[in-house]
């Protein structure tokens, strides 16, 4: 067991999450640097967006000990630490009601940043024409678009990714590698999740399998 | 950003987001000036029977309906929605507070509408004097019906049958709203005091407040 976590991004050790009376990962043992990116592949219902929801300190886990960022997962130290946490998940993290812009510019306000970095980030993920159309009538690839915007304002120093290059063209996903060259610039590290093992392997440094909700080095 | 800065910045985004849905306003409020349409139908059409009632059809219509108002946060909170304030660093409570304020100022509005709707239609022999103390009366109630449906809200998040179960916890707990509101306006009527009445409003949001603030992030964690 490490004692001194800081330092490592993610550290994880013997960590085990059950929901609704169920295990969904076990014996997790995972550390991931800071300058690192890990891929994550699992075939459907294998647990992925558990871990990565783990990583992003929103499950907390029921056996085992882990630390991300610093934070001992569970704790409250945590709260500290989710402002320093980007999440691209399955589902667009937007409301639907409001503009694309106004959506950036709510997160921006809320996370304490610079508004005035709005509308630059709308104009590098290339959103600065669609800006003010509402994110229910957006597309797919528009609302990731969105997200990343947000990520480029709020910088984080831990970039989390569950399947976040599905459904995008060549320069959305483009955008996304970019979003985490900036991260690892920053001395950050990514932890991206898919199923396709041909995708994490052009992106990832080391890849792993999730089987059975236990990590295993990917042959 | 400050709390309040937060709690302000969710009030303008919910109150921006029901201007653009028209929840309250276009579909709430409509079907409760039908109902109170329908009660004078159903019951007499003695005019000074409908006058009479008028006040206490109000306030029953008037919580009924107010207690959608409470709850359409809880319906339109996306499990999405509540992760991305969490990572960007959103205190809870403050989440809680800035719901409370955009609920309050709809409610507000809700409530005047309805009276004012009420006052066309059963004209009420409304005692001397009673917009100042019904106003107070009126936001008094809406603020803590507001808080009792924000903080049911929360406590049901995550939950199968959100709504349904959040109306079960909202329904008794409003009592003290309703007696509260009501009774103001049946004091004022009688010429007895109605200190007492707004002062149990009073209290009892204060109560929700301090319960909701305190209760905001362990609810908050407790949902995932």
């Amino acid at each position: 067991m490490r004692l001194h976590p800081v330092g490592e991004a993610i550290l994880l050790d013997d960590t085990g999450v059950s929901l609704g009376g169920q295990a969904i990962l076990r014996g997790m043992g995972l550390e991931v640097s800071a300058g690192e990116v890990v891929g994550i592949a699992g075939p459907n219902g294998s647990g992925k967006t558990t871990l990565l929801r783990l990583l992003a300190t929103l499950v907390s886990p029921d056996e085992g000990t882990g630390h991300v960022l610093g934070a001992a997962l569970g704790s409250p130290e945590v709260f500290r630490v989710r402002p320093r946490i980007g999440l691209i998940s399955h589902t667009p993290a937007v409301i639907g009601e409001l503009t694309l812009r106004e959506n950036v510019l709510h997160a921006t306000r809320l996370a304490g940043h610079d508004p005035n970095r709005v509308d630059k980030a709308m104009r590098v993920v290339g959103l600065d024409e669609a800006a003010a159309r509402r994110a229910d009538a957006g597309s797919f690839g528009m609302l990731r678009r969105t997200e990343i915007a947000r990520l480029l304002i709020t910088e984080p120093s831990l970039l989390l990714l569950d399947e976040a290059f599905s459904g995008l063209d060549g320069d959305a996903q483009e955008l996304i590698d970019a979003l985490i060259a900036r991260t690892l610039q920053r001395e950050g590290a990514a932890v991206l999740v898919s199923h396709d093992t041909e995708h994490l392997g052009l992106r990832a440094g080391r890849v792993l399998a999730l089987r059975s909700g236990s990590l295993v080095a990917l042959a | 950003m400050s709390f309040w800065a937060q709690a302000m910045e969710i009030a303008r985004i919910d109150l921006r987001v029901e201007r653009r849905l028209g929840d309250v306003m276009r579909i709430v409020l409509p079907f409760a000036v039908v109902a109170l349409l329908v009660f004078p139908l159903s019951l007499s059409a003695e005019l000074a029977t409908i006058s009479r009632i008028g006040p206490a059809v109000f306030w029953a219509l008037g919580i009924l309906f107010g207690m959608q108002v409470a709850l359409r946060q809880a319906a339109n909170d996306r499990p999405e929605r509540r992760d991305l304030y969490a990572l960007l660093g959103v205190d809870p409570s403050a989440r809680f507070v800035g719901r409370s304020i955009s609920g309050s100022v709809l409610m507000l509005g809700f409530f005047l509408a309805l009276l004012l709707a009420m006052i066309v239609l059963y004209t009420p022999n409304l005692p001397e004097g009673w917009p100042a103390p019904v106003s107070a009366a009126l936001l008094l109630t809406g603020v803590g019906l507001t808080e009792l449906g924000t903080l049911a809200g929360e406590i049901t998040a995550g939950l199968r049958n959100r709504t349904s179960l959040a109306s079960l916890i909202v329904a008794p707990l409003a009592l003290p709203l309703v007696i509260g509101g009501s009774q103001t306006l049946e004091s004022l009527a009688r010429g007895a005091g109605i200190l007492p009445w707004l002062l149990l409003l009073v209290a009892t949001d204060l109560g929700l407040a301090v319960a909701g603030v305190a209760l905001a992030r362990p609810l908050e964690e407790a949902s995932r």
